[in-house]
């Protein structure tokens, strides 16, 4: 790295959190050089290479697709490995861990809650009863895969929990991308478990907490539509509402 | 008590505290509770209406005081600051409808466009209606 | 058996008034407190507006406009304020008044109506 003086730089404020070393987290102002072709998470990987071996961060593919990498970039939740340098430029940026997640180091949060969560609304095929081999396959048409196709492309980045004001008020809240998924399989042709997912998203902690701020949306990196996943399955739930108390003979219970 | 809840088995997590005026902190968030807000403008309007009806069936009299008050410079900026409040709310309503409403005719999903076109046009003509109502 | 919210009953109550009100509220709102108030339009004289008023059908849809908007606004506000000021704790008193007063303002408007 000669010739400094004629490159270009920016400066990244990163959050600094050490445990072992301190209650409150910090900032370290590191100056990195600007070039083009850098994303942020380039700018992390010269950090931690030339100027600072101690700083903690999560990646692994750096092309949009593990969801590893997200990070709040001025206060925006954004796939660092998609988020170029120049367009900050000129000032600098401030790198924080992920909002509305507790810290366990530097940038890194726990996960522990959302893993809970997915798991919760059982993100798999439910069937009645498998068909037997000699049937064949489970056959769709371009028609039905169009229907649960958006949901389907989730990388599971939190972008849209860091995005959502209701999960950072209240943990409680099953969250957009969950809610998403749920959604996906419900929709899917071969699924049957729209009734077991319906008593776990239809509580209070489900869809009922969502007041439709629509950002989980916005900050998407995937265009998945999480809040329109949740709208959806709030008419679908309500219209089961109103049918098991009007025509309680018509429900399965 | 939600904050602080993974300190028991986690003490060195460190967990922010949700700042309680969040909604100041990023213009979509102000959008958001404006978006909020308009239900004020929507309930202020249903008990003038109300009132409204309710003069026309005190008798002429009635009816003279009410219209005179909402002459007053006091009503007329209460209605207009209700009228932008009221067409924020139908425009964001229309624009999210098809987020939640979703149709399908045979096995297609009709879009969400055609979805939002219509909406437009329905208030349209209920718009157009209700001037030629109260205007002939 | 988890328990199903009764979250539905008022949601669809919310978006029907939400429909209503982004439909007709603007409209009339714009007449009624502004356009006839500075004679921008002629406005009605008494004895048309209280022959309109009159018909049964045009009352039944004023309690509809109305008591719906009542609705919606109960709905979003009482969220609002959970939301913009984190009163979860006071949920219950929030949710008693919010729907409170929209049952007891439609009851009013059923009643006025109904005797016009």
């Amino acid at each position: 790295m000669s010739n400094s003086g004629l490159q270009p730089t920016i400066d990244l404020e990163v959050y600094r959190y050490r445990p072992e070393q301190q209650a409150e987290p910090t900032y370290d102002t590191f100056t990195v050089p600007l070039r083009d072709e850098w994303v942020i998470l380039d700018a992390l990987n010269y950090i931690k290479d030339e100027l600072d071996g101690s700083l903690s961060y999560r990646w692994s593919c750096r092309m949009g697709v593990c969801g590893s990498c997200g990070m709040m970039a001025n206060g925006e939740p954004v796939l660092t490995c998609a988020a170029f340098l120049k367009s900050y430029a000129p000032g600098s940026i401030r790198v924080e861990p992920l909002a509305n997640f507790p810290v366990a180091r530097d940038l890194i949060i726990s996960m522990d809650d959302f893993m809970e969560k997915m798991n919760r609304i059982q993100p798999w095929i439910i069937t009645d009863e498998e068909k037997p081999l000699e049937e064949g396959e489970y056959l769709q048409t371009p028609d039905q895969v169009d229907e649960y196709k958006q949901f389907s492309m989730c990388i599971n980045c939190l972008l849209c929990y860091s995005a959502c004001p209701i999960y950072g008020m209240e943990p409680s809240f099953i969250g957009p991308a969950a809610i998403a998924l749920a959604q996906r399989y419900n929709l899917d042709s071969r699924d049957h478990g729209q009734e077991t997912r319906m008593d776990i998203l239809s509580t209070d902690d489900g869809i009922w907490q969502c007041t439709f701020v629509g950002e989980c949306s916005e900050v998407c990196p995937e265009n998945v539509d999480p809040a329109g996943a949740i709208q959806r399955y709030k008419v679908t739930s309500t219209n089961d509402w109103w049918k098991s108390k009007l025509l309680p003979w018509t429900s399965k219970q | 008590m939600t904050y602080g809840r993974y300190q028991k088995y986690h003490p060195w997590l460190y967990e922010p505290r949700f700042p309680i005026l969040w909604w100041i902190k990023k213009w979509a968030y102000i959008r958001f509770i404006l978006r909020e807000m308009t239900s004020l403008a929507v309930v202020f309007y249903a008990v003038v209406l109300l009132l409204y009806v309710n003069a026309v069936s005190d008798g002429p009299e009635a009816f003279a005081a009410f219209t005179a008050w909402l002459k007053s410079p006091l009503s007329i900026s209460l209605h207009a600051v209700a009228f932008f409040f009221l067409v924020f709310h139908s425009i964001t309503w229309f624009n999210l409808a098809p987020k939640a409403m979703v149709i399908h005719i045979g096995a297609k999903k009709v879009s969400g466009s055609v979805i939002l076109a219509m909406n437009y046009l329905t208030w349209v003509v209920v718009t157009v209606g209700l001037f030629w109502l109260l205007t002939f | 058996m988890v328990k199903r919210s009764n979250e539905p009953f008022w949601w669809a109550l919310f978006g029907a008034g939400g429909v209503v009100a982004a439909l007709c509220l603007p409209a009339l709102l714009f007449m009624t407190g502004v356009a006839f108030p500075l004679e921008w339009l002629a406005a009605p004289d008494y004895e048309s507006l209280y022959g309109l008023f009159e018909n049964p059908l045009v009352r039944l849809a004023i309690l509809a406009i109305v008591s719906l908007s009542a609705f919606h606004w109960a709905h979003r506000f009482r969220f609002t304020l959970y939301d913009g000021l984190h009163i979860k704790h006071l949920n219950a008193p929030v949710a008693l008044f919010c729907y409170g007063s929209a049952i007891a303002f439609t009851g009013f408007a059923a009643l006025s109506l109904y005797t016009f």
